[in-house]
């Protein structure tokens, strides 16, 4: 195709996945429809990456894993809450 | 226990001292007599002397200095070992103060993670030998042996949870239920930790050191840290005491579970056979005792019913 401005022909190049095209003649570019948005689009992204955002804040305490046969409820419903009962008193210095 | 043997315990303690020897412990398998600062043991009379005779001169070692609690001397054969009339092993040990009964969160949990880590990182090589295998496995096997002759059919409920206990005996690897080697070169690890087996010593305020070797040897060192887990498994410890102890464990190097990330690829094993093995336990004592699981009994066969 031609330049609408100066007739010069014009060159299609690929910008980050956005076809244009260019005139070889005044350099004005060409854009169909949908191309300005898409190049819009990739701006706002790249202004998103720059500066990097923020580190995630810390997780919170891990609970600890536990295995597939164990309570369930691990740690929320438990029976941790008979460690002080007498039988797993005993239980934690017998063989 | 005969009143014979505990005059020959009490003979061991502390010839020079007045006040009468103390019985600490009088189990099937062993009885301790206590003086004042001497305690004296008499082994399970089916107890393999040959290879407790290599663990006490093993705690003896230099290499364990600081972990083990070391036995003292006696006039004998072995350096570390009398026999008795019929043919029990007995032995000599300093007293050491006990972990206080009443209060499991203020256990020495970290300290007791910190001689495990320090035990499995001996070489056994390095030790008098041969170095007997870890008897974890052989023990969790005699638990189940116990149930399975105790008198069940008193109690009806009773018999439903020893079918769980069963199955979760079943699922285990062969290794785990005492009935095939352990898989890996194995490293050097106690064999049946629980917080009956620290003690500080010298009394009151040394430093903790691991007693009881009478299971210790080579095999699969996640048998060390299987109690604990499988109390945290099924409920009964809290999970902020058992990261503690995990944590303490790993920051002391230790080598049975992976530095990081999840544990229980090593500890599933261990722990389920601990969780069956105390589980039976509980089981036979309360048949024999005519009455029902209580709820943390009952918690440890529910978690056996999970396996299988």
């Amino acid at each position: 195709m031609q330049c609408p401005k100066c007739h010069a022909p014009m060159h299609t190049y690929n910008r980050n996945g956005v076809q244009i095209e260019q005139c070889a003649g005044c350099r004005g570019i060409f854009l169909d429809y949908g191309e300005l948005e898409s190049l819009t689009r990739l701006e706002s992204q790249w202004t998103q990456q720059a500066p990097p955002p923020p580190p995630a804040a810390p997780a919170p305490q891990a609970y600890p894993a536990a295995p597939a046969w164990g309570a369930p409820h691990q740690g929320h419903h438990g029976h941790h809450g008979h460690h002080g009962h007498r039988s797993f008193g005993r239980m934690l210095f017998s063989s | 226990m005969s009143r014979a043997l505990i005059r020959r315990l009490a003979a061991l303690t502390e010839a020079s001292g007045p006040e009468d020897p103390v019985v600490l412990a009088d189990r099937p398998d062993g009885t301790v007599v206590g003086g004042a600062r001497t305690v004296a043991k008499a082994h399970a009379p089916d107890c393999d002397a040959a290879a407790l005779a290599v663990r006490l001169r093993i705690a003896a070692h230099p290499r364990l200095h600081g972990t083990l609690l070391p036995p003292l001397p006696v006039t004998g054969p072995d350096g570390y070992l009398l026999r008795y009339d019929d043919g029990r092993p007995l032995t000599r040990w300093p007293y050491g103060r006990p972990v206080a009964p009443d209060d499991p969160d203020a256990a020495p949990w970290e300290d007791a993670a910190r001689l495990l880590a320090r035990l499995h990182a001996v070489d056994p090589a390095t030790l008098p030998g041969p170095v007997p295998p870890m008897r974890g496995p052989a023990k969790a096997a005699r638990a189940l042996a116990r149930m399975r002759t105790a008198p069940a059919a008193a109690v009806p409920c009773l018999a439903a949870a020893a079918r769980a206990v069963e199955g979760g005996w079943a699922a285990l690897p062969p290794w785990a239920r005492d009935e095939a080697p352990a898989p890996g070169p194995g490293l050097l690890c106690h064999g049946d930790l629980h917080l009956g087996q620290l003690v500080r010593h010298p009394v009151p305020d040394g430093r903790w050191l691991l007693i009881d070797v009478d299971d210790l040897g080579v095999g699969e060192a996640g048998w060390d840290l299987a109690r604990p887990a499988a109390w945290f498994a099924s409920g009964l410890l809290a999970p902020e005491v058992w990261a503690r102890f995990l944590g303490a464990y790993r920051a002391a190097g230790g080598r049975a579970v992976r530095p990081d990330g999840d544990p229980w690829p090593e500890l599933d094993v261990p722990a389920r056979a601990l969780t069956v093995q105390t589980a039976a336990l509980s089981l036979a004592k309360a048949a024999q005792e005519g009455r029902p699981l209580d709820e943390v009994e009952t918690a440890l066969v529910d978690s056996c019913a999970r396996m299988a």
